[in-house]
């Protein structure tokens, strides 16, 4: 993985840069506040951000569940929207793991050389957010307040496969107010899995329902974590039992500030 | 029992999934073991500082094997020729089988000892040799007892994961007339001793699999922790090896890598008890007959698919079963093959084929977590792989073509939704749709019951409406058109 380096802060902690918002099409129809906090976060940074309109899905659903000869329109669209952009940046760990990492996998599928050559070029540059903050523009502190107890669910896909690492947990540690609190067996999956969790209904329960004792076990009001999947998976579960437990997005906790708070 | 090895159809993997994961009993053993063995795991493979250096090389190692495996077999044959043993070729598990009693009848054996292998259990064995009036006796204590209760293996290193001792106590009072038998596991190994020792010294065959072979050598080797394994390799005069033809590995030294995978791997110890090796026959030295059976039964079609052929580089760790969350839970039984979890999922469907629903449904058993691919002391990058095969099994269906794929509601549904996220006009008027279509579902801000396969969500969980505006009309209405 190839990383540009931090860029400098310009003037009053303003950065000087200019990104698309790779929105996913999931956030885009069921967690349209997901995005607006993301928006938030960046342009309060300084950063500029662009929506390109024509932006779509990333075809992971179909890839994951086998229908890969299908998602490939959906790569090809990926690529053509998003490859003059100098970084992409997406409130998804999951979606930008499809680009980065199965990409390559699809572009073969395809027998496209040049998909191939511009998915490898372009995978570098596409960005989950809370990475994007902290390895990219080298920021743990986005003056984010938001007074809650707060447990963090670190996702599969941004965890094992992206590898943020304690990238969210960093920016957590520096929201005001914020009672962070350490979730048992955090790395452990949740149990969504894409369509796992109606192919395989049962065991998914299964493994929501430990999750769910856990995320319990901490008393924290809020359960976050950078996909809004597995929120709605584990978010579900906590609503159906009427438990009291919100999932919030990491983005909507860093766009939390004092005067709203 | 019949699993995906067998002649005739298997089980999906949620079929058998739901009835496992209503076992309150397994629920809790496996969580306990898996729990257990993942963190001794983890704590014995820290302690080494080239671990990542290890499994790079010993994924090189095992895919040069499999990249010039035509070439290590025949000099495997060879070394093992010179050394005095007998090479047999099996194609299939019943060429295999056929072979083995052949030469147990030939010695007049009715009784046979077996060290734990995996591949008897593929190729089914014991039922062969059943059936040709041979008994074959388990000495592994975990094959022992799912032997003795009538059961099939349900992990790949500890087969009776799923029983606990009070079960064990019971079926060894049952089955091995055993009296005032406690549950303290040295008194259960007690039993088992007493009653195998017999075995072992009687038997005049002794059958074994083999963790690897060495082609410059002819050595074969079995990894263990009881030392059943070796006094079935020592004691019978006349020593019988199946092993799959992958086992094979280049050169001698190349145990120094696995050796130091495999155990920390497997049972988290810095070294396991036994491993035994031996080439060919050692005049007045254990056995003086020695046959060495190479198990093909569909592994030169899994080396054919460059992206599946991965799992042939397994060595049978079991590393990936403790970490799967899938696995903790539904246990083996559910996987309908000798080979369960992750690395089940992507070798049993290879090796019988694709286009059978019970084995197809095996690279869905997984919320593609990655957990697996993490631990594998191989590098096995299991995720890819079980996704590249969903690819296979689509495509198969889809290529079968007539009334029944194209009509298939997932496949209808699929090809809707690409043609819709194909064409970004397309994609906002559908969000509408799915705004003002939901109405019947939405109950006090919640949908809570879904209709079709989609109700498999609501069954536990919640869903939450499509809200009134999507974000990209937000954005129009906030930053103009982009």
């Amino acid at each position: 993985m190839v990383y540009y380096g931090a860029i400098g802060y310009e003037g009053e902690g303003k950065i000087a840069m200019r990104v698309a918002l790779f929105i996913t099409c999931f956030n885009d129809t069921l967690f349209p506040e997901t995005g607006r906090a993301t928006v938030e976060v960046l342009e309060r940074l300084g950063v500029e951000v662009d929506f390109p309109l024509a932006q779509t899905c990333c075809g992971q659903m179909h890839f994951n569940t086998g229908y890969q000869r299908e998602a490939i329109p959906l790569v090809r669209r990926f690529v053509e929207v998003f490859s003059g952009y100098e970084a992409v940046v997406a409130p998804s760990g999951s979606c930008v793991s499809m680009v980065r990492e199965l990409y390559p996998m699809a572009a073969e599928l395809a027998g496209d050389p040049r998909l191939a050559e511009r998915v490898e070029d372009l995978g570098p540059r596409v960005f989950e957010l809370s990475e994007f903050l902290v390895k990219r523009l080298s920021v743990t502190d986005v003056g984010a307040y938001y007074p809650h107890r707060v447990t963090y669910h670190p996702t599969c896909h941004s965890l094992r496969m992206l590898k943020v690492g304690d990238a969210p947990l960093e920016l957590l540690r520096n929201v005001r107010g914020v009672d962070l609190v350490e979730l048992a067996e955090a790395e452990e999956c949740c149990g969504f899995g894409g369509t796992f969790a109606v192919k395989n209904a049962d065991t998914s329960a299964a493994m929501l329902s430990d999750k769910l004792r856990r995320v319990l076990d901490t008393e924290a009001e809020v359960c976050t974590a950078g996909d809004n999947s597995c929120l709605m998976h584990i978010g579900g579960g906590l609503g159906r039992l009427r438990t009291g437990v919100d999932t919030v997005h990491l983005a909507q906790i860093l766009a939390s500030t004092a005067e709203e708070g | 029992m019949t699993d995906a090895f067998s002649p005739g159809p298997t089980p999906t993997f949620e079929a058998s999934a739901k009835e496992s994961l209503s076992d309150s009993q397994l629920r809790r053993n496996l969580g306990k073991a898996t729990q257990t063995i993942r963190h001794k795991r983890a704590t014995a493979v820290e302690e080494m500082p080239d671990w990542e250096g290890l499994r790079e090389a010993g994924r090189a190692l095992k895919e040069r094997v499999v990249r010039h495996l035509d070439e290590y077999l025949l000099r495997l044959e060879e070394s093992v020729t010179r050394a005095g043993g007998q090479v047999h070729w099996a194609r299939d598990g019943e060429e295999a089988n056929r072979i083995i009693s052949g030469i147990a009848k030939d010695k007049g054996a009715e009784e046979v000892v077996k060290v734990k292998s995996i591949a008897t259990d593929e190729t089914k064995l014991n039922e062969h040799l059943e059936g040709e009036g041979i008994k074959a006796f388990e000495t592994d204590l975990a094959e022992l007892i799912i032997q003795l209760a009538g059961e099939t293996s349900s992990h790949i290193l500890v087969p009776a994961i799923h029983k606990n001792r009070a079960e064990i106590r019971e079926l060894f009072m049952e089955r091995l007339g055993a009296h005032d038998l406690s549950d303290r596991p040295s008194d259960l190994t007690e039993t088992a001793r007493l009653y195998l020792r017999k075995k072992f010294l009687a038997a005049k065959v002794g059958i074994s699999g083999a963790n690897f072979a060495v082609a410059e050598t002819g050595t074969v080797c079995v990894v263990e922790s009881e030392g059943n394994g070796r006094m079935c390799t020592t004691l019978p005069p006349v020593l019988v090896t199946l092993m799959g033809i992958e086992k094979v590995i280049p050169a001698w030294r190349d145990f120094e890598v696995f050796m130091q995978l495999l155990p920390r791997s497997s049972t988290a110890e810095r070294m396991n008890p036994y491993t035994s090796f031996w080439t060919g026959v050692s005049e007045g030295d254990g056995p003086q007959e020695f046959h060495l059976v190479l198990l093909d039964n569909g592994r030169t079609d899994v080396l054919a698919d460059e992206i599946g052929r991965q799992a042939l580089n397994c060595i049978r760790c079991s590393a990936c079963l403790n970490v799967c969350p899938v696995y903790e839970r539904t246990g083996g039984h559910a996987y309908n093959s000798v080979y369960p979890g992750p690395i089940g999922a992507i070798l049993t469907p290879q090796l019988v084929g694709i286009g059978d629903p019970g084995p197809d449904s095996l690279p869905y058993a997984s919320s593609l977590c990655g957990a697996c691919y993490q631990v594998c002391p191989v590098k096995i990058n299991i995720p890819e792989v079980l996704v590249h095969l969903r690819g296979r099994v689509v495509r198969k269906k889809q290529d079968m073509g007539g009334p029944p794929s194209k009509l298939d509601p997932e496949n209808i549904a699929m090809q809707t939704v690409v043609r819709v996220f194909s064409d970004p006009a397309l994609y906002e008027r559908a969000q509408k749709f799915a705004r003002i279509g939901q109405w019947p579902f939405v109950r006090g801000g919640s949908i809570g019951r879904l209709p079709g396969r989609l109700a498999g969500w609501t069954a536990v969980r919640d869903l939450k409406p499509v809200p009134e505006q999507t974000f990209r009309e937000w954005w129009k209405r906030n930053r103009g058109s982009a």
